[in-house]
């Protein structure tokens, strides 16, 4: 580890174990942090990879219907069906804090609350694999905005958990070594100070009194 | 109020468009990235994507990744699950750990 540059001084001694009292004290307290975000994020990612897989299969179905309906339907049919929706989402974003990372929370506003009413077509020129993939999908569509609030937490505090843990491992492995390694030389240069100031005193001392009643 | 955008070539979303979801079939890169750009400044709180987009772009969805809004979200395209959008969190899991722990 290096040695900071600074003087052997005193002031710079009492400076440097008071710098070193709150590293330590930070290290702590990032650590503390670190944990519990990883706690945290270790139950977001579950939860996250459930839902996923649960919302990657429920697409799947959805589109499979989907694929029937546009080989028996025509093209144009398909999409003048699909063309004005019943159904309107709005969402109303909430921000929640969770150690200092604020995610967002998602809720979502349908404007039909029946959750039968969503089908933009009348039922005679169209396939029932088309109402099959629409309720499929708005089957699974909450699971979708949760996922979409889970994935966004777990980025963000991915993000800040990689943050912190370099931060505690700067302040572990080279800010609290190199200031103790200088707090170290700075104790011994100071008492090797000391230690040359009395042996030269002796020596001074014994010359006055040489001189004065020539003792030897 | 904040709305929700689906991305995608237009087999793959338009089912999408029923549930009152803005939809909006792309499929070319630049037009995606600049749609992208486009409703992240504007008020889409929810994006979601087909994995093929998603690949063509990669670089501007990992530009809104550490942003607070929007959540860009993978989905599989009609022609199936490439995996990618799970790749994804084990890569958050990667970067948070040190080491993919899931499996």
């Amino acid at each position: 580890m290096a040695r900071l540059n600074v003087n052997p001084t005193r002031m710079e001694l009492s400076k440097l174990k008071k710098k070193l009292v709150s590293a330590r004290r930070g290290h702590k307290l990032l650590k503390d942090k670190r944990d519990e975000l990883m706690r945290q994020f270790m139950i977001l990612i579950r939860e996250d990879r459930e839902l996923r897989s649960e919302v990657e299969t429920a697409i799947g179905v959805a589109n499979r219907y989907m694929a029937v309906a546009g080989s028996v339907m025509q093209r144009e049919v398909l999409d003048t069906a699909l063309m004005i929706p019943k159904q309107e989402v709005e969402l109303e974003v909430g921000e929640k804090n969770v150690m200092s990372v604020y995610i967002p929370e998602f809720k979502p506003k349908f404007r039909t609350s029946d959750s039968s009413d969503i089908y933009s077509y009348g039922t005679a020129f169209t396939s029932i694999d088309l109402d099959g993939a629409v309720s499929a999908l708005s089957e699974v569509f909450p699971k979708m905005i949760r996922l979409a609030e889970v994935e966004k937490a777990c980025q963000l505090m991915a993000d800040e958990i990689e943050k912190t843990r370099r931060r505690v491992n700067a302040l572990e492995h080279i800010m609290i070594p190199d200031y103790e390694e200088t707090i170290k030389y700075i104790t011994m240069k100071l008492s090797e100070n000391e230690r040359s100031t009395t042996t030269s005193l002796m020596k001074v001392k014994d010359m006055v009194l040489k001189q004065k009643y020539d003792y030897q | 109020m904040f709305k929700t955008a689906v991305i995608g070539d237009s087999a793959s979303v338009s089912g999408f468009a029923a549930l009152g979801l803005s939809v909006f079939c792309e499929t070319e890169p630049e037009r995606i990235a600049k749609l992208i750009s486009r409703l992240a400044a504007s008020d889409f709180a929810v994006i979601y994507i087909t994995e093929p987009a998603a690949a063509l772009v990669s670089d501007t969805i990992n530009k809104y990744r550490s942003s607070r809004l929007p959540s860009i979200v993978l989905i599989p395209a009609i022609d199936g699950n490439t995996g990618d959008g799970m790749r994804a969190v084990h890569e958050a899991v990667e970067k948070a750990v040190g080491s993919d722990i899931l499996n």
